[in-house]
């Protein structure tokens, strides 16, 4: 077949990222990441997923040039406000300004998500691929023992740890995580078992690896795309999960602005004064959907039939 | 002494009902620097042959002895460096997510190898290949090319022998031709002991001295490749599968049976 | 010899992100009630010809022709379902590997039974009866048997007889067999030759052989077309394969190692850019 190629501007970022001869480790792995990135630009729904979550990340590292106040201290005389120039999105009962609330709470949702990723992610790619690989009576172990955990209801479980540790934010996160985390021990286990008869192992173990470097070098790279997909995917429920547990007032405690809680404590004004529970609200709504939209396009994205993979 | 000692090889997958004799008291041997072949249609049980004497498999009994040293089902550093294996699907055995130069480190990185960059470029060279491709993934590269680096791995640890599982079957027949040139060359130049199997009556007596003919997991015979050549093999099956290979001929193909 | 198929200039061109790739490039040729092989090597475009004549290309192919005809039909212009009608009733397919050209959920019979049922108003009972009949002519048997078994119970061989059943129910005029016989043993590939040889001599079809095997095709096929990055390097009468005039066809033969004709080194193919070159209209 013959290849028409389009003239190619030859600047020198572009030249590096799309040379034919990459000279370095770090130029062959930054073409690939360049070259998923160009796949994914091409999708409109995950590039409105990803400029929702880079918002919310701007809006969390800037949250002290974004706000006026810390939105933690009542101001009585301010009290249930509706929207207006001087406050964006109206006051809360405690006079409150909604809007530096909802910025400060941008960082407690992230810190929420990412703690429980750094621990869900590790422990289920550990788990899916020992079993996976490993097969026999220790797959057996390993998948009756995400079994359990898959069988909790989320909430349910994470009551009963908050009432056994008490409540706070960080309970809050291992009770997420600790019901979270199965289903990612089945998608590593399931990518394992399409892969561990391929020849690329076979040739490694041909060639007298470990099963420890065969797990980490060849099993867990090919693992990696599916679990990040559906961690994007989960995360809004990881977030509403949070905000579930805040509205419980199991989560973060007052007076944090956590989403949720707000949605909590604003709950009897909802008819009268909507806005103090309903914009915390929307913004659990947006981000969610953000996430969802994100981990669509990396879903594309990462698909070897789309990048020439 | 032989460099590869079989005896009464048997490899048998499953259990009771569901059990499938691949292999059946398969026995041959090879001499150091010599090209034996092993032929067969699918289902022959040629591959798996080589995965029991790779040990990629452990369902095997038997003897297999490289250098005199009897083999344990454990696959060991040793043999490793003394045998290696090249794979049929040139996509298949290299890793998707690793460069050329992952793939060419990790049998030196296995084996606590010295000087692994001069290797790395040494063997780059000896399969054909220009250095620029040293940080491509294999999806960057052409089939032929894939296949010359699966070969270049092989032979980075410096083997003696090379077990070859259908290494041309999914190239193109120019490629093909380019690869067991390589090949012939290789072994000339290093003094290897090839094993090679493949369906192809051609390619196998192009590259081996000698051939055993395998049907439903036994040999059916073994023979020279001028033995295979002059059209004088014993077996009728043999004799089929001669005549298979060639060019199409209606009356010839209805006179094929099917030997159980 | 009337033609069956007249192809004049097929252009197919598919629309990538790294820019267009024209995998044909001005293709012709006639075809009669004879058999026309068509070689070439991966890439070539041998396989986009195949299903570019029955408009089955990509999502993102372009199709153009001077022209394409068949039995006075302007393929070029007819309209999907016009399309559909000819696919499978007057033109069918035979693709490389049963276990994907199957459907792996239906039982091997019954597909046979809905190829004839699309293109016929047949009963069912009929449409079954006739199925059984094609098992028993593609060689299979104990057919009552095989029509209940699954793609996945039956070998390379006997799923490839069975899309030959298939293909040949509606009593098509051509059939485009792209690498037909690639996936099978080669005892089981000349017995599947052997089959197609007697169907196509009996119904009177045109037969468009795919394939990358030269001297396979060159036996059984009645003219070969020798394709090279999506054009025709050369027509060749297929007893005169020896008398082969285009480099790149001397090339591919000769770098074929031949049991008989033992070599040390095989002959490497030597490309040449100038095979690149767009050929203009010198082939017909």
């Amino acid at each position: 077949m013959t290849d028409t190629t389009k003239s190619q501007p030859s600047t020198g970022l572009h030249a590096w990222l799309m040379s034919p001869t990459p000279q370095s480790i770090t130029q062959a792995r930054c073409q690939r990441s360049y070259v998923s990135w160009l796949v994914f630009r091409r999708n409109p729904i995950g590039m409105t997923g990803l400029f929702i979550i880079l918002a919310l990340l701007f809006m969390a590292a800037f949250a002290p040039l974004l706000t006026a106040t810390n939105g933690l201290e009542p101001e009585l005389a301010n009290r249930l406000k509706p929207f207006s120039s001087e406050h964006w999105f109206g006051t809360d009962q405690l006079g409150r300004d909604i809007y530096d609330r909802i910025v400060w709470g941008s960082r407690i949702t992230l810190y929420i998500v990412g703690l429980v990723s750094i621990i869900v992610v590790p422990v289920g790619l550990v788990i899916g691929t020992v079993a996976g690989y490993l097969g026999g009576w220790v797959d057996n172990a390993l998948m009756r023992f995400t079994d359990i955990f898959l069988a909790f209801p989320r909430l349910i479980l994470a009551l009963a740890l908050v009432a056994a540790l008490g409540p706070g934010i960080e309970n809050a996160v291992l009770a997420i995580a600790l019901t979270t985390w199965s289903p990612y021990a089945r998608i590593a286990r399931a990518e394992v078992l399409t892969i561990r008869k391929s020849e690329f192992i076979l040739a490694a173990q041909a060639q007298g690896a470990s099963t420890f470097r065969i797990l980490r070098r060849h099993v867990l790279p090919m693992c990696l795309s599916s679990v990040i997909v559906r961690l994007t995917l989960d995360m809004a429920g990881i977030i509403l999960t949070a905000a579930g547990l805040g509205f419980l007032g199991l989560g973060a405690q007052p007076p944090t602005p956590e989403w949720g809680a707000m949605i909590s404590t604003g709950r009897q004004l909802l008819l009268d004064q909507w806005w103090v529970p309903t914009v915390p609200g929307i913004a659990i709504f947006v981000v969610s959907l953000g996430f969802c939209l994100l981990g669509d396009g990396l879903r594309d994205a990462l698909d070897p039939k789309n990048s020439g993979t | 002494m032989q460099m590869i000692e079989v005896q009464n090889l048997n490899v048998t997958f499953g259990r009771g009902r569901n059990e499938l004799r691949a292999v059946r008291d398969v026995s041959f041997h090879i001499a150091k620097g010599e090209s034996f072949g092993l032929v067969g249609e699918s289902g022959s049980g040629k591959s798996t042959v080589l995965r029991a004497i790779s040990r990629l498999t452990r369902d095997w009994t038997g003897t297999i002895k490289v250098n005199g040293a009897e083999l344990s089902y454990r696959r060991d550093k040793a043999t490793a460096r003394r045998m290696q294996m090249v794979f049929q699907d040139p996509y298949g055995s290299l890793h998707p997510r690793h460069t050329i130069n992952d793939i060419l480190m990790e049998p030196l990185e296995i084996h606590r190898m010295d000087r692994r960059e001069e290797r790395v470029l040494k063997a780059l060279d000896e399969v054909g290949l220009e250095v620029g491709l040293r940080f491509r993934y294999p999806y960057q590269i052409s089939g032929g090319q894939r296949q010359r680096i699966a070969i270049a791995r092989a032979l980075i640890l410096e083997p003696e022998i090379m077990l070859l599982d259908e290494p041309t079957s999914a190239l193109d027949v120019s490629v093909q031709a380019e690869i067991l040139n390589l090949l012939k060359r290789l072994q000339r130049d290093r003094g290897l002991t090839y094993l090679m199997v493949s369906h192809n009556l051609a390619v196998v007596a192009h590259m081996c001295g000698r051939v055993a003919v395998m049907n439903r997991g036994r040999f059916a015979e073994e023979l020279t490749t001028d033995q295979l050549r002059s059209a004088t093999p014993s077996e009728d099956y043999t004799r089929q599968l001669l005549s298979a290979s060639g060019r199409y001929d209606r009356d010839t193909a209805k006179s094929f049976v099917s030997f159980e | 010899m009337t033609a069956l198929l007249s192809v004049k200039d097929l252009q197919v061109t598919f629309d990538t992100h790294r820019g267009p790739v024209h995998a044909v490039r001005g293709v012709s040729f006639d075809l009669g009630r004879e058999r026309l092989g068509i070689v070439g090597e991966s890439g070539s475009g041998k396989s986009q010809t195949g299903r570019a004549l029955l408009r089955l290309s990509a999502g993102n192919g372009r199709i153009t022709a001077d022209r394409m005809e068949f039995d006075g039909i302007d393929l070029m212009k007819a309209s999907e379902r016009d399309m559909r009608k000819i696919r499978g009733a007057r033109i069918s397919m035979i693709m490389q590997d049963p276990r994907y050209s199957l459907n792996p959920v239906v039982k091997v019979g019954d597909q046979i039974t809905e190829a004839f049922l699309i293109h016929s108003k047949a009963t069912k009972r009929e449409a079954r009866e006739r199925a059984m009949e094609m098992l028993a002519t593609v060689q299979i048997r104990e057919p009552e048997k095989v029509y209940e078994m699954y793609p996945h119970q039956v070998s390379g061989g006997m799923g490839q007889r069975v899309m030959i059943a298939m293909m040949l129910i509606p009593n098509p005029d051509i059939i485009i067999a792209d690498e037909p016989t690639s996936a099978l043993d080669v005892t089981v590939q000349m017995q599947v030759l052997a089959l197609l040889d007697d169907m196509v001599r009996d119904r009177g079809m045109g037969l468009i052989l795919i394939s990358h095997d030269l001297n396979l095709v060159a036996s059984f096929c009645d003219r070969v077309l020798v394709m090279y990055a999506g054009q025709v390097m050369e027509v060749i009468e297929a007893g005169n394969l020896h008398d082969a005039q285009h480099p790149y066809t001397k090339g591919l033969l000769s770098c074929v190692p031949e049991l008989q004709h033992p070599q040390d080194m095989l002959p490497v193919l030597k490309r040449d850019a100038n095979w690149l070159t767009p050929l203009g209209d010198a082939n017909d």
